[in-house]
């Protein structure tokens, strides 16, 4: 239970409100960021999935990029189909390294004039070097720094954005109860202008909000003055993602990974399939044909202790691989992990051992996501 | 007699069968405890050194025994139902019983007065 030292971190556009609201401040991506609020992680946790909860995700890298051949720049490092990529579509993609290892995982938008990227925090500034390393001469790479990043998840976060009044900068623009997931447009609270994004970490409904730093105090205190909505932190933020089935980039990918083993495969959309021109693609097109040699597979434990990242995992006597993710699932009601393990591991059903503390916990390879999703297609 | 560690355990002293416990700022602390790892009957354990492990959701975190001793019961209460911890940490949550195996080591822990000072220069 030692205290941290969080001085010399790089401050959140809201840190003053996390504090203000009790927010627990731990170093995460050099940042100094919520890690709970005085309700706790199980109390916020479940409180997303019930109704809507707001995280504060401002760490995480924002770019654009923009100029005439984006598209197919972005295709030289990422396995997406960019040209295809309408207006107001979002996609995940990978960041590959040249042999198809995953260097960061993101969300690319396409506004139609310029492409929108969220990159994860940790790996930001890694991720603007490798692509200004390459980027062609007529392409523009801004970082938006003076932006923050809102997620806004849960059953209930439509409703809290239309009580906002939060509209369509356009006719053409859907309402935010027509936003379809994955979609993303411009929109305004007041004279407030929003990215919004119906898209989220948690396998719930929502939204994440992209906006001026300077704006997004109050725009956050709106959001936390309607009842539905209260301030959840990393650790639930975590659970939640664990929960879904989604990976966490630097625990369950990394450049020694390469997308179809981490089960992304559908991260390499059919043309590049058929097309390859993307990093890795010889070795990343051989494991879709072939299978992958190891699966990342998600483990449900038995009994109520959890086994962490590290804790390695196996068969008998034979070390199978190592979990990547682990925890105590709030809404399944019982310790989750993830891991790789070979391919003739990974069927549902399989019955394997994972090692915490010197002791054999049994454990079953389960589908993921283990909590159900509530994405509104 | 009560008495406190640093590293936030209580010890209930009754004859030289003492109870350890963690205090009710360390279980605010840790958060949601989900999973107590608890010394069996029979264990030696050392002062300063790992007698128990907590989960929470997020993390696992080491239990220092504040005192030597041999284990005579672990909370078997804290096996369904470990949220005790956080609800009565000063009570029904409590970890372990043991026999002391040096009373001398009572002498360098705090009393309630003492403890409440310490947390308050936290």
């Amino acid at each position: 239970m030692a205290d941290c030292d969080v001085t010399g971190l790089k401050t959140l556009p809201l840190d003053a409100l996390h504090r203000e609201l009790g927010g627990r401040m731990v170093p995460f991506a050099g940042y100094a960021m919520p890690v709970q609020y005085p309700s706790g992680v199980m109390a916020e946790h479940l409180w997303t999935r019930e109704s809507a909860g707001l995280f504060d995700v401002s760490h995480m890298g924002q770019l654009t990029l923009e100029g005439e051949g984006a598209a197919q720049w972005l295709e030289t490092i990422a396995p997406g189909d960019f040209l295809a990529l309408a207006p107001g579509r979002m996609r995940y993609s990978l960041l590959l390294a040249d042999d198809g290892g995953i260097l960061d995982d993101l969300m690319v938008t396409s506004t139609g004039r310029y492409f929108y990227l969220v990159v994860n925090g940790a790996t930001k500034q890694g991720d603007i070097a490798h692509m200004c390393a390459r980027l062609p001469a007529g392409l523009v790479l801004t970082h938006l720094e003076h932006f923050a990043l809102l997620a806004l998840q849960g059953p209930k976060a439509v409703e809290v954005m239309l009580r906002l009044g939060v509209k369509p900068e356009g006719a053409d623009i859907p309402t935010i109860e027509a936003m379809k997931f994955m979609t993303a447009g411009p929109y305004l609270w007041g004279d407030v202008r929003l990215g919004v994004s119906r898209s989220g970490y948690t396998g719930e409904d929502g939204y994440e909000i992209s906006l001026p730093a300077g704006d997004a105090r109050a725009f956050a205190e709106a959001l936390l003055a309607d009842p539905a909505v209260k301030p959840i932190g990393l650790g639930a933020r975590d659970s939640l993602r664990l929960e879904a089935g989604l990976p966490l980039y630097g625990h369950d990918l990394t450049p020694e990974i390469e997308p179809v083993e981490a089960g992304l495969g559908f991260a390499v959309s059919k043309r590049r399939k058929a097309e390859g021109g993307f990093p890795g693609a010889e070795r990343i097109l051989k494991a879709l044909a072939d299978g992958p040699a190891r699966k990342r597979v998600g483990l449900k434990l038995d009994g109520r202790q959890p086994a962490r990242e590290g804790a390695e995992l196996f068969s008998g006597g034979e070390k199978l691989g190592v979990v990547t993710s682990g925890g105590f699932a709030p809404s399944v009601g019982a310790p989750i992990a993830m891991g790789y393990v070979p391919a003739a591991f990974a069927a549902e059903g399989t019955a394997l051992e994972i090692e915490v503390r010197g002791k054999r916990l049994g454990a079953t390879v389960v589908p993921t996501p283990f909590h159900q999703k509530n994405y509104v297609r | 007699m009560r008495y406190y560690s640093k590293d936030h355990e209580w010890i209930e002293v009754v004859g030289d069968v003492v109870t350890v416990g963690i205090t009710d700022y360390a279980q605010g602390q840790l958060g949601d405890v989900v999973f107590v790892e608890l010394p069996a009957a029979g264990t030696e354990v050392e002062a300063g050194k790992e007698a128990a492990v907590v989960e929470s959701v997020k993390a696992a975190s080491e239990v220092f025994a504040p005192v030597s001793g041999t284990i005579i019961e672990a909370n078997a209460a804290l096996e369904a139902t470990p949220d005790l911890v956080n609800s009565a940490p000063e009570g029904d949550g409590w970890f372990f019983k043991l026999n002391l195996s040096n009373p001398g080591e009572l002498e360098g822990l705090l009393d309630e007065a003492g403890y409440k000072a310490f947390v308050e220069t936290l």
